[in-house]
C-alpha cells in the first residue's frame, strides 16, 4: 500500500532551525511593538468599513413584477420572494461549482490507478454524484423559472458562495494534491450541500410551496448518500494511510 | 461643453493633490448591480495610470534634470492607480476579473478604430480586437469549466461569447508584430490619444495575466494565462510601434498628461453610478493639473508652445457603449486575417519565422484549444445543455480523449 504522507525536507517549522530561532526569540523577546494595541486594531478598522459598506448586490425583480403571473409566485405574494430567490440562486452556482469540483475529482482518482483509493472509489459512483450534481442545478433553476425569476443571474447568495468555494476548486485542480486531501475538500462542500438543502426544503414550505419542497427532498436524499460515501472514503483513505485502517 | 486643453484652466495645483489610506481604498463597485461599463472604465483608467507610472520611471532614467517633478507627479498618479484598482471587489474572480479586462479591450478597441481617422491604425486596432475577443471565448469556456460560472455576469449581454481569430494562430514572430507608426508632426491628435489609450490597456492586461496565471492551481489554467500573456506582449508591441519614436520625452509626457485628461473626461462624462463619477472628476482634476505642469515644461526645456501637440478642444471621448454589430461585421471580414512584417496579409501568406514559432510553441499542445474544446457559451454555463452521459460513455470518450 502506498502512503500518501511521507518524511521528508518540510522547512516550515521552527524545529528545522533550532540554532536560528533562539536567534529570533531573542530578538522578538527584547524588541517592542512599534504601535500600541493588539489585533483588535485590525478588527476597528474593519468595523468602520462594515458601517459604511453597501451590501454585494441585490436581485432581479421577480417575474410578477414584469407582469408575468405564475401560479408558483402567486403563492409567495405578500412574503418576502427576494431572500427565497437568493437563496435559490445560491444553490444554482453551488451545484454549478458542484459538477465542476467532481469533474476535477473524476480526474484525479482516474489517474490514481493502482492505488489504494482506485481499489476504494468507484469512477461509476463518482459519476453518478456528479450527474446528481447536475439534476440538483437544473432542479434549482427549473424552481427559479417556475416563480418567474431568472437563474442566470447571480444572486448576492451565489456570489458569496463562489467566493467561499474558490479553495475547494484550488485544491481539487492541484496535480500535486492527494486523492485524500481532495476527498477532504469535497466533503466541505457536501456538507454545506447537505445543510443548504435542509435549509431550503424548510424555507421553501414556509413559502408555501410544498411540491418544490418535495423534489427538493430527492435531492437532499442524493446529498446525504453523497455525504456517507465521501466520509466514508476519506476516513478510509486517512487510516489507511497511517497503517491503521481496516486492511492494515 | 467641451474641455479645452489650452486655456488657462490649471486645474487642482500639484500641493493639494494628496490621499489618505482611507480614500486610497474606497469601497468597491457592485460586481452585480453597477453597469459593466462602469467596471470597464474601472479597469481602463487603472491601465492608464499604471502606463503613467511606468512612462514616468522610463522618463527618470534618461531624463536626470527632470526627476524631481516626475517623482512628485508620480507619486499622485501611485495614489490614483490604487484608488482606481481598489474599485474592484474581492468578489470577482481572477477569472471573472480577466473576463472584464478582456471586454475592455474589446469594447474600447472597437470604438476607437470605428473613431480612428488614420485606416492604417484603424486596421491595426480591428486586427488586435478580434485577438482579444477571442481569448474572451477562451477565458469563458474556463471559468465555466473550472468554476462552474457564467462570464455574461459580468459582461451583461453587452459583448458576444464567440470564437474570434483562434488564440493557436495567433502567435507570432516579433518582426510580424511591428506596425508603422504615425508621424508626430502630421498625425491628428486623436491618432496619438488613441495609440496611447490602446498601448495603456493592453499592457496593464499582459501585466496582470503574468501576474495572476500562477495563481491558478490548475495547469490547464496555468498553461492559458502564460499563452494570452504572450499574445497581450504581442499586442503590446503592435501598439506601441505605432507610436512615433522620434517624439521627444517633454512631448510623450505632454500627450500622457493629455490622454489622462481625455479618458478621464469620457468617464465623468458617461458614469452612470455617482459615487464613481464624483471619483473620476477629482482624478480629473489632478490630470489637468500634471497637465499644467507639464505645459510649461514643455515651453521651458524645449521653448516650443504645447499647441503644436496638443488639440485646442478635446476630441470626442471614447464612447463606452456595446459595439456588437461593429465586431460582428469586422468578425466576418477579417478573421482570417493575419500580419507579415507591418503588413496585414491573408492567411496564406503568413512568413516563415512566424509558421516555425508558432508551430515549435504549439507542440506540446494547445491550452486555447483544449480549454474550449466544443465548447458553445449558453446562458447559465453549458450545463444548461448538460446531457448525462452514462459511466460507459464516459469512459469510452475519455479512453478516446487519451
Amino acid at each position: 500500500m502506498e502512503n500518501s504522507t511521507v518524511l521528508g525536507t518540510n522547512r516550515t517549522g521552527v524545529d528545522m532551525s533550532p540554532i536560528d530561532i533562539k536567534e529570533m526569540t531573542a530578538l522578538t523577546n527584547v524588541t517592542l511593538p512599534s504601535s500600541p494595541g493588539d489585533e483588535r486594531a485590525i478588527a476597528r478598522m474593519r468595523g468602520k468599513y462594515i458601517a459604511e459598506a453597501d451590501t454585494l448586490g441585490s436581485i432581479p425583480p421577480p417575474g410578477t413584477l414584469k407582469g408575468v403571473a405564475t401560479t408558483a409566485m402567486q403563492k409567495l405574494t405578500g412574503r418576502n420572494p427576494e431572500a427565497f430567490i437568493d437563496k435559490l440562486g445560491g444553490r444554482v452556482g453551488f451545484e454549478r461549482a458542484g459538477v465542476r469540483l467532481y469533474d476535477a475529482l473524476i480526474e484525479k482518482c482516474s489517474a490514481a490507478r493502482g492505488t489504494m483509493a482506485a481499489s476504494l472509489i468507484p469512477l461509476e459512483t463518482l459519476w453518478q454524484f456528479r450527474n446528481e450534481e447536475l439534476q440538483h442545478f437544473q432542479l434549482a433553476s427549473d424552481a427559479l423559472r417556475s416563480i418567474g425569476a431568472d437563474p442566470t443571474a447571480q444572486t448576492p447568495c451565489a456570489d458569496a458562495d463562489g467566493v467561499a468555494g474558490m479553495g475547494l476548486i484550488q485544491v481539487l485542480t492541484d496535480p500535486r494534491t492527494s486523492v485524500t486531501q481532495c476527498l477532504e475538500a469535497v466533503l466541505i462542500g457536501e456538507l454545506t450541500d447537505n445543510a443548504a438543502w435542509g435549509l431550503l426544503i424548510e424555507f421553501t414550505e414556509k413559502m408555501g410551496l410544498g411540491d418544490m419542497a418535495r423534489d427538493f427532498e430527492v435531492a437532499l436524499r442524493h446529498e446525504e448518500n453523497h455525504l456517507m460515501h465521501v466520509r466514508q472514503w476519506h476516513k478510509e483513505m486517512v487510516l489507511q494511510d497511517a497503517g491503521v485502517g481496516a486492511s492494515a | 461643453m467641451a474641455l479645452n486643453l489650452l486655456d488657462e484652466n490649471k486645474g487642482c495645483p500639484i500641493d493639494r493633490q494628496r490621499f489618505t489610506w482611507k480614500e486610497v481604498a474606497q469601497p468597491p463597485i457592485s460586481k452585480l448591480d453597477d453597469d459593466a461599463f462602469t467596471r470597464v472604465r474601472v479597469i481602463l483608467m487603472n491601465g492608464i495610470e499604471m502606463e503613467a507610472l511606468r512612462f514616468s520611471h522610463s522618463c527618470a532614467r534618461m531624463n536626470g534634470d527632470l526627476q524631481l517633478l516626475l517623482a512628485q507627479l508620480r507619486r499622485v498618479e501611485q495614489h490614483q492607480a490604487s484608488m482606481v484598482n481598489g474599485l474592484i471587489g474581492a468578489d470577482h474572480s481572477t477569472l471573472e476579473t480577466t473576463i472584464g479586462y478582456e471586454q475592455v479591450a474589446i469594447e474600447v478597441t472597437a470604438a476607437v478604430a470605428q473613431a480612428e481617422p488614420d485606416e492604417y491604425l484603424a486596421q491595426v486596432y480591428r486586427f488586435g480586437m478580434l485577438e482579444d475577443f477571442d481569448h474572451l471565448y477562451r477565458y469563458t469556456a474556463l471559468l465555466d469549466r473550472l468554476e462552474g460560472k457564467d462570464a455574461n455576469n459580468i459582461l451583461q449581454c453587452y459583448t458576444d461569447i464567440v470564437p474570434g481569430r483562434p488564440t493557436v494562430i495567433e502567435h507570432r514572430a516579433p518582426e510580424d508584430d511591428l506596425r508603422e507608426h504615425y508621424d508626430r508632426s502630421g498625425a491628428a491628435a486623436i491618432s496619438k490619444l488613441h495609440a496611447l489609450t490602446i498601448m495603456s490597456a493592453e499592457q496593464q492586461t499582459h501585466n496582470f495575466y503574468m501576474n495572476v496565471g500562477p495563481s491558478y492551481a490548475d495547469p490547464v489554467a496555468r498553461q492559458l494565462y502564460a499563452e494570452i500573456a504572450s499574445i497581450e506582449e504581442q499586442h503590446v508591441t503592435q501598439y506601441e510601434s505605432i507610436i512615433d519614436p522620434n517624439e521627444s520625452w517633454l512631448e510623450k509626457w505632454l500627450l500622457h498628461e493629455a490622454n489622462e485628461v481625455y479618458n478621464y473626461y469620457g468617464c465623468v462624462q458617461q458614469e452612470s453610478n455617482s459615487r464613481i463619477k464624483a471619483i473620476w472628476e477629482r482624478c480629473l482634476d489632478y490630470e489637468l493639473g500634471h497637465l499644467h505642469v507639464v505645459k510649461e515644461l514643455f515651453k521651458r526645456y524645449e521653448r516650443r508652445d504645447p499647441a503644436e501637440i496638443l488639440p485646442a478642444v478635446l476630441p470626442e471621448p471614447i464612447r463606452f457603449e456595446s459595439q456588437r454589430e461593429f465586431v460582428r461585421k469586422v468578425l466576418n471580414q477579417e478573421v482570417d486575417l493575419r500580419a507579415r512584417g507591418k503588413h496585414f496579409v491573408n492567411k496564406s501568406e503568413e512568413g516563415k519565422a512566424t509558421l516555425e514559432y508558432r508551430e515549435h510553441m504549439n507542440s506540446s499542445g494547445s491550452p486555447s484549444d483544449t480549454v474550449a474544446a466544443g465548447y458553445q457559451w449558453s446562458p447559465g454555463t453549458e450545463l444548461v445543455r448538460g446531457t448525462q452521459l452514462t459511466y460507459t460513455e464516459f469512459v469510452q470518450e475519455t479512453e478516446i480523449a487519451r
